[in-house]
């Protein structure tokens, strides 16, 4: 089918998308002014390595919220499954090892997830608010309270290597976010998530296996958290007790920003990626600016509202 | 009585944006006249029940109430003035007490502003008790059936003094038994003196209920005249434009062999000893009333809740089908009854809906084949007739009868051998009528064998080669489609019938 440039131009002004590149590069030029040093490859790599985390986690974020659920325990995961890393890289165990039993550790922890939702019906809300707790809990429990610290080299190089002159956990978190991109897009089995996230009682009836995508999806998560989770803990040469507090909300609140919705069916992983990047340049901006840095939280959410409201606005379903 | 209508519309037009939803409608409303408004969709029935609710005001012309022109600014204007409206959507709170919500907002208070409970509740059962129906006030309205539901909704209307009633498809939520309940409350309304307006794309209730009948047809008024003096073809050639001869068509050929064989299906307590054949090529229609069991035997036969026993067997060979999954594979479909809640994907575009089910014939190598999709999508808008603007469209902006075509588009898709179709034609008006009709007729032409779960005795007299009945839980009776009448059928699902 033929489509004149005109009506290309439409559908791709039409998305969420365009607004945030839109957004993120006048914030960008704007702030170049006022500080020029903000166009500079290290404002750029520090950006990018202050979201590396919330990136990797907002990819499977992305995909739940698409299927029409979310998870609370997302930062909780990150933190047990950097301990755990940690715990066994500490203890002499070769780094693949410690990647492979934290990125064990999360899948486990989203099979749970995924079955205490899908077995016995306590919704997603419930579910990862209870593990979210016990995980954090958990974390405390094992540690002792104590930070741990003291890892070897080839664990350590996860986080803090470099090739090409960038930082590895944006290499790690670029990769993850261009495969789910593609997968989310153009697989077909991804494509069940926008159904469930649909209409659930019709993707039943339409042979989709909901229940067991519904654990798939958790499953994911689960893993992503921890391969973010690995890479902070690497990156920081530490596996702090108070890693990812409050990431949880943050993570939803980016992928909500990049066009999802709470009620499913919609939303893209480069969006997310875009309201990731709009949150991160937006706290950049006000530490550039030298505004006092407790305004943070504050202009994030009137962010989220305004963007949320703009494109209501736009679709004319704002009340 | 008075010499003028209870309401008169005079001369009214409303346009929207690059349509002319109603040009030039006069219309009138008798005291104690149960008026039904017919149309298609899009005929301007809708446009103009919210005239009148006050919903978005008329471009030109006069709404008049006891002869003197009325202006309704706004919905709650429109109550004031004595005008209710129950629309389709059901507006009731449905973890409050029937009381609660006939008096929504208008509890009776006690000092301090604390509801009056007793007082409420005396005062409902007093309105409950006054259209003879046996309702607990303090019971929660989710508890009721559907036709209670529909009756507490007239009611909060009626109580808060209106005295013209327009009821937007009052039935279209209800089964066969609870349509003669409310039918039965409309009757005592109208002895009561309140006028109504009934919108209906239930020809059978229209003739069976109303006083007189007008036509709507692209926004013009095509006819008002008394019931009596019309006859169901000169109604759907009013509404239609032309005249319809022969709805529901002739099979092309004589069903084939068999092609499912259903041994024993079983799944206490909604179903038991279920067994029967279809055929290639056969419309077998599945009557009953409502509650018969007839949704949950499908909802058993392609795996949604699956057989606790029994034996389906496909071509001879037994199969087993523990999930939709399953069924899908096997080539059996299932058109739900419930396209809204159960079918449809409705916030999705039409393409998306349409190839929802098979996924895998529109992917290679587990990618999407975006270009085969939208292909497909074109071929069925194109084949089914639906109207829309661009394949692109959310199913949820498409009228009842589109969205009912998107459904079996949906369901085409998996190219089945053996289609069960609930309801194909619930909430439709009578050209998306006739167009599903026709599709029903080709499928089994080629050779697909329909199982009809309808509720509709003409529809299910009309399409198929043999008729099955349904009761309480078992199959009582089966009729050979040149024998089959509708006393035979309603008497068989109503217990009266022979056994097989």
């Amino acid at each position: 089918m033929k489509r004149s440039l005109r009506e290309q131009i439409e559908r791709l002004t039409d998305r969420r998308e365009f607004m945030l590149v839109y957004l993120i590069v006048l914030g960008g030029i704007a702030l170049s002014f006022a500080k020029p040093e903000f166009l500079s490859r290290e404002t750029f790599s520090a950006v990018l390595l202050s979201v590396a985390d919330q990136s990797i986690i907002a990819v499977g974020m992305t995909i739940l919220l698409v299927a029409g659920a979310f998870d609370l325990s997302v930062g909780s995961t990150l933190a047990l499954t950097g301990l755990v890393a940690a715990v066994f890289a500490g203890k002499g165990y070769p780094a693949g090892v410690a990647v492979l039993m934290a990125l064990g550790t999360g899948t486990l922890i989203g099979v749970t997830n995924g079955l205490i939702i899908t077995e016995l019906g306590i919704n997603p809300f419930i579910t990862t608010l209870g593990t979210m707790s016990l995980l954090r809990g958990l974390v405390l429990v094992i540690s002792g309270g104590q930070n741990v610290s003291g890892l070897p080299e080839s664990f350590t190089v996860l986080g803090q290597g470099r090739l090409l002159g960038v930082q590895a956990p944006i290499w790690v978190a670029l990769a993850v976010v261009g495969l789910g991109h593609w997968l989310l897009s153009q697989t077909r089995f991804f494509r069940q998530s926008y159904y469930i996230g649909g209409n659930e009682k019709a993707a039943v009836l339409s042979g989709i296996d909901v229940k067991r995508m519904t654990v798939f999806h958790f499953a994911l998560v689960g893993f992503l958290a921890a391969l973010a989770g690995v890479v902070v803990t690497a990156r920081h040469g530490t596996a702090s007790t108070t890693a990812g507090q409050g990431l949880e909300l943050k993570v939803i609140a980016a992928v909500i920003l990049g066009g999802a919705s709470l009620k499913g069916g919609e939303g893209t992983v480069f969006g997310a990626f875009l309201g990731t990047l709009m949150m991160a340049v937006i706290i950049s901006s006000i530490n550039l600016l030298g505004v006092d840095l407790n305004w943070v939280d504050c202009v994030l959410g009137a962010a989220l509202l305004l963007a949320v409201a703009a494109d209501m606005l736009s679709r004319g379903e704002l009340r | 009585m008075s010499d003028w209508p209870a309401l008169e519309v005079r001369g009214i037009t409303k346009s929207f944006p690059g349509v002319v939803a109603l040009d030039r409608v006069s219309f009138d409303l008798r005291y104690g006249e149960l008026h039904a408004l017919c149309g298609e969709n899009g005929a301007g029935k809708s446009t103009l029940i919210h005239l009148l609710a006050g919903v978005y005001p008329p471009d030109s012309g006069e709404i008049l109430l006891d002869g003197r022109t009325v202006i309704l600014p706004n919905p709650h204007a429109a109550a004031v003035a004595g005008i209710g409206v129950v629309f389709q959507e059901r507006s009731l709170a449905p973890n409050l007490s029937v009381a609660e919500n006939v008096f929504a907002n208008r509890q009776p208070v006690r000092r301090g502003g604390r509801i009056d409970q007793p007082e409420l509740h005396r005062r409902t059962a007093e309105l409950l008790a006054r259209f003879g129906l046996e309702v607990d006030p303090r019971l929660p309205v989710a508890s009721l059936t559907a036709a209670r539901q529909q009756m507490v909704e007239i009611l909060k209307a009626v109580s808060l003094g209106s005295r013209v009633l327009i009821l937007d498809e009052p039935t279209s939520s209800l089964a066969t038994a609870e349509v003669e309940h409310l039918f039965a409350n409309l009757r005592a309304l109208r002895a009561d003196g309140l006028s109504m307006i009934y919108v209906s794309h239930h020809l059978r209730e229209v003739f069976e209920l109303s006083d007189r009948i007008t036509v709507l047809r692209d926004g013009r008024h095509q006819l008002t005249a008394p019931t009596g003096e019309l006859t169901e073809d000169d109604l759907v050639r009013s509404m239609v434009g032309r005249a319809v001869t022969d709805l529901y068509g002739k099979p092309a050929a004589p069903p084939g062999e068999v092609v499912l064989a259903v041994e024993d299906a079983a799944r206490p307590p909604d179903f038991a000893g279920v067994s029967f054949t279809l055929r290639h090529g056969e419309i077998l229609g599945l009557a009953g009333l409502a509650g018969a069991g007839r949704t949950e035997l499908a909802r058993g036969l392609i795996g949604a809740e699956p057989l606790t026993a029994g034996r389906i067997l496909l071509h001879g060979r037994p199969i087993a089908v523990r999930s939709p999954r399953q069924a899908i594979a096997h080539k059996l479909a299932y058109l739900t009854e419930d396209r809204k809640l159960q079918g449809l994907f409705l916030d999705q575009p039409l393409r998306d809906n349409l190839v929802a089910a098979a996924l895998g014939r529109f992917s290679k190598a587990g990618l999407l084949d975006q270009p085969a999709i939208t292909a497909y999508a074109e071929n069925s808008r194109a084949e089914l007739g639906i109207v829309t603007p661009s394949v692109a469209q959310r199913v949820v902006n498409l009228s009842g009868g589109n969205q009912q075509k998107v459904l079996l588009g949906l369901w085409l898709a998996t190219e089945p051998e053996v289609l069960i179709a609930d309801e194909p034609t619930r909430g439709v008006d009578v050209g998306a009528r006739s167009e599903i009709y026709r599709q029903l007729r080709a499928l089994a032409g080629r050779g697909v064998a329909i199982l009809l779960i309808s509720s509709d005795p003409p529809e299910v007299l009309g399409l198929s080669d043999r008729v099955l009945v349904m009761r309480a839980g078992r199959l009582v009776a089966e009729i050979p489609g040149a024998e089959a009448t509708e006393e035979r059928v309603v008497a068989a699902a109503a217990g009266m019938g022979e056994r097989v």
